[in-house]
C-alpha cells in the first residue's frame, strides 16, 4: 500500500511590500554571535493583524511560531505580551515608538494575515529599531496554502534573524530522524520527518526492519539510509514526494553509513566485505561504485565538504578512531584528531569552516568541533552517550541524539549552538536519534 | 537420519566443564539427551553458539577458539548444515564503528572455522554493531556479554 506523505508544500512567493521606503536604518541593532557572553535582545511581536475573517485563526498562532523561533535561538528575549502597553491593530499605521520603548523592546516585529481568493494565506511583516524608531529592512510578503502557514512564520523568523545577526537563520527547515520503541533489547525503529522545531512529524517507514541515520538529498527530496530489511544492513534511497524507495545499488556486501555529495550524483558510503570496512562513492544514476580507501583498517563515516572537493572520515588505521580528511576522489588521507580519546562520526558544517564530531573518552561521550586542520577543539557537550551530530543550514547549530543509561535507557534528539549554549531537548512523538538537519526549504 | 555420535558427544561434554566462557543462551537442562545432536537446539544447549570479545578488540581468546573448535566439529558431524555468524558490538561507540567492528567479528569466526575445516560456503556473516544489545544495563557485566560473535545454524532436510 502505497502512503503519500502530505507535505505543507508551498509556494511561497516573496514580494516586497508597498510604502516604508523611508530612511532605512543601516543597523546599529545587530547582535554579534560570538564565543563570549550574549545578552539577548529583547524584542516583541504582538498578534498578527487578520485583515479578513478566515485568517483570524492564524493571528495568535503566526506570532506564536516567530516568538519559539527566536526565543529557542538563544539569541532572543521575548517581552511578555501581557507587559506590553499596546498591541498592533493596524499594518499600515505608524508606529507608536514610545510604547515599545517603554517596555523596553528593541526589536519589534509587526505583521499581518489575510486569506486571498483562491484560498491562499498572506502573510506580511515589517521589523523595526524601537530605538532608531524606524524600520530595520523592508517588509516582505509571502504567499502560501493555509496548510504551510508554520513554514511562512519560520520564513519570517530567518528574515528577521538575519537583520539582527547578520547571518542566514535556520528556521525553515526539516529533520529526518529514527523514532524509536520498545525496549531495549527489543528496539523498533522508523524514518520519520519533522519540522526543526518538532511539528508535523510523519512517518516514512514502518518498523518491521531495523533503519539507520538517514540523510538528506541536496535538494531535499530524497532520504538515504541503512535497512536491514534484507537481512542485511544495505543502502536504500527514498523519494519523500513519491515515497518509491529502492536499494542505492544491487550489488553485494553490507553497506551503511551513507551521505551523498553536494552535488546529489553521487553517495560516498561504507562498505564491509571479508570483514574489512572501506569508504566507496556510488554513482546515484548507474550504481556504479568506485573504491576510495583500501586499508585493512575501519575507514568510515563519511562526510563531503560543502564544496564537494574533499571527504572528511573516521579510521582506525592509526589504532585507534581518529578522523581523517582527504580528497573526494580518494588518495593519502591526513588525520586532523589529535586529543586523548577516539572520534567518530565526523560531519563538515556547511560553512566549511568547521567538523563536528562525536569523541569518547574516560567512558563519556561528547559532540565537539574543531577546525580542518585540528585546531581550535571544543567539546559542546557531554554525558553517557551523546552522538552524531547534524549541522543547521547556517551552521550555527547542532542536533544530536542523548541516550540515557541503564536498563531503561532511551534517546533523544537534543540541539546546541555551536557556542555550547543553549542546550535543549527536541521535542519527539517517542525516543529519537539519528537526526538529519536539511537545507533551508525554498 | 544421523547416527548418534557418542565420540563427539564426550568431547563436547569434556569442552563444556572445561570452558568457563561457555554460557549457553538458554536456562536449559544441559542434559544432551533432551536434544538430538544434530539439531540447533543442541548447537546451542551444548556446544555453544557464541564467543566474546575484549572492548574494542576482534581477536579470539582460548576460550573463544575452544569454542569455534567445537562449534567446526559439530560443522564436521553435520554435513548439511549450514550457520550464519552475526558479529555484535556493546553501546560504548558510536553507530558506524560498530557496526564494522561487528563486522570484523564475524568475519574472525568465519576465518577462525574455515581454518579448522568448515567449506567457506557454509558461513554467512552479518553486522548488527550495537543495536542488538542481549543485555540491558549499562556497566561491564552486560557490555561484556554484547560484546559477542553468535553462529547460527541451520539444518535442511532431514533427520
Amino acid at each position: 500500500m502505497k502512503r503519500y506523505v502530505h507535505f505543507a508544500t508551498a509556494c511561497i512567493l516573496w514580494s516586497l511590500t508597498l510604502g516604508a521606503a523611508a530612511a532605512q536604518s543601516p543597523g546599529p541593532l545587530r547582535i554579534e554571535i560570538t564565543e563570549g557572553v550574549i545578552e539577548p535582545l529583547p524584542f516583541a511581536v504582538p498578534a498578527f493583524v487578520a485583515e479578513n475573517a478566515q485568517a483570524r485563526e492564524f493571528s495568535q498562532q503566526l506570532a506564536q511560531v516567530v516568538i519559539d523561533d527566536l526565543v529557542g535561538s538563544g539569541l532572543f528575549r521575548e517581552i511578555p505580551r501581557a507587559a506590553q502597553i499596546s498591541g498592533i491593530t493596524n499594518f499600515t499605521s505608524p508606529v507608536q515608538f514610545s510604547d515599545w520603548k517603554a517596555v523596553n523592546a528593541q526589536a519589534l516585529i509587526t505583521g499581518a494575515v489575510s486569506a486571498n481568493a483562491d484560498g491562499q494565506l498572506v502573510v506580511k511583516f515589517r521589523l523595526f529599531d524601537v530605538f532608531a524608531e524606524g524600520p530595520l529592512g523592508s517588509g516582505l510578503q509571502f504567499v502560501g496554502s493555509s496548510q504551510s502557514w508554520r513554514r511562512m512564520a519560520h520564513k519570517v523568523s530567518d528574515a528577521v534573524y538575519a537583520r539582527l545577526t547578520g547571518e542566514n537563520g535556520y528556521f525553515d527547515s526539516k529533520v529526518v530522524f529514527v523514532s524509536e520503541s520498545g525496549p531495549k533489547n527489543a528496539r523498533l525503529k522508523r524514518l520519520s520527518i519533522m519540522d526543526y522545531d518538532g511539528a508535523n512529524v510523519q512517518n516514512l517507514t514502518d518498523n518491521n526492519a531495523i533503519v539507520l541515520a538517514p540523510r538528506f538529498s541536496p535538494d531535499g527530496t530524497r532520504v538515504l539510509y541503512t535497512s536491514y530489511e534484507t537481512g542485511l544492513p544495505k543502502v536504500f534511497v527514498l523519494n519523500i514526494n513519491t515515497m518509491q524507495k529502492r536499494a542505492l545499488d544491487d550489488q553485494p556486501g553490507m553497506t551503511f553509513a551513507p551521505r551523498f555529495a553536494p552535488d546529489g550524483k553521487s553517495v560516498v558510503m561504507s562498505l564491509s566485505t571479508g570483514g574489512n570496512t572501506d569508504i566507496y562513492r556510488v554513482d546515484v544514476r548507474t550504481g556504479k561504485r568506485t573504491r576510495l580507501t583500501a586499508a585493512p583498517s575501519i575507514e568510515t563515516a563519511a562526510s563531503f565538504s560543502p564544496d564537494g572537493a574533499q571527504i572528511v572520515f573516521e579510521s582506525d588505521r592509526g589504532g585507534s578512531q581518529q578522523l581523517y580528511v582527504m580528497s573526494a576522489g580518494g588518495g593519502e588521507a591526513r588525520r586532523i584528531s589529535f586529543g586523548k580519546g577516539r572520534y567518530g562520526t565526523p560531519v563538515w558544517s556547511p560553512r566549511g569552516d568547521l567538523v563536528a564530531f562525536t569523541k569518547i573518552n574516560n567512558g563519556r561521550f561528547h559532540i565537539g568541533v574543531m577546525r580542518l586542520d585540528g585546531s581550535e577543539e571544543r567539546l559542546l557537550t557531554a554525558s553517557f552517550l551523546d552522538e552524531g551530530p547534524t549541522w543547521s543550514p547556517n551552521g550555527r547549530v547542532l542536533m544530536f541524539f542523548r541516550e540515557t543509561r541503564g536498563a531503561n535507557g532511551a534517546p533523544s534528539i537534543y540541539s546546541v549552538d555551536i557556542s555550547g549554549r543553549n542546550l535543549k531537548k527536541v521535542r519527539t512523538p517517542g525516543f529519537g536519534s539519528d537526526p538529519a538537519w536539511s537545507k533551508l526549504l525554498k | 537420519m544421523k547416527v548418534f555420535n557418542a565420540g563427539g558427544l564426550v568431547i563436547g561434554a569434556l569442552l563444556l566443564w572445561g570452558c568457563n566462557a561457555v554460557v549457553p543462551n538458554s536456562g536449559v537442562d544441559l542434559n544432551e539427551e533432551n536434544f538430538k545432536f544434530d539439531t540447533p537446539e543442541f548447537f546451542v544447549a551444548s556446544v555453544g553458539d557464541r564467543v566474546l570479545f575484549e572492548v574494542d578488540q576482534t581477536t579470539l581468546s582460548p576460550e573463544a577458539m575452544s569454542i569455534l573448535d567445537a562449534q567446526a566439529g559439530w560443522m564436521a558431524q553435520n554435513t548439511e548444515a549450514t550457520a550464519l555468524i552475526e558479529g555484535h558490538a556493546d553501546e560504548q561507540g558510536t553507530r558506524e564503528y560498530n557496526l564494522a567492528l561487528g563486522a570484523r567479528r564475524a568475519s574472525a569466526v568465519q576465518n577462525y572455522l574455515v581454518s579448522r575445516g568448515v567449506a567457506d560456503n557454509r558461513l554467512r556473516t552479518v553486522t548488527y554493531g550495537k543495536e542488538r544489545p542481549i543485555e540491558i544495563c549499562s556497566t561491564e557485566t552486560c557490555w561484556s556479554k554484547n560484546r559477542r560473535a553468535v553462529t547460527i545454524v541451520s539444518v535442511t532436510g532431514s533427520s
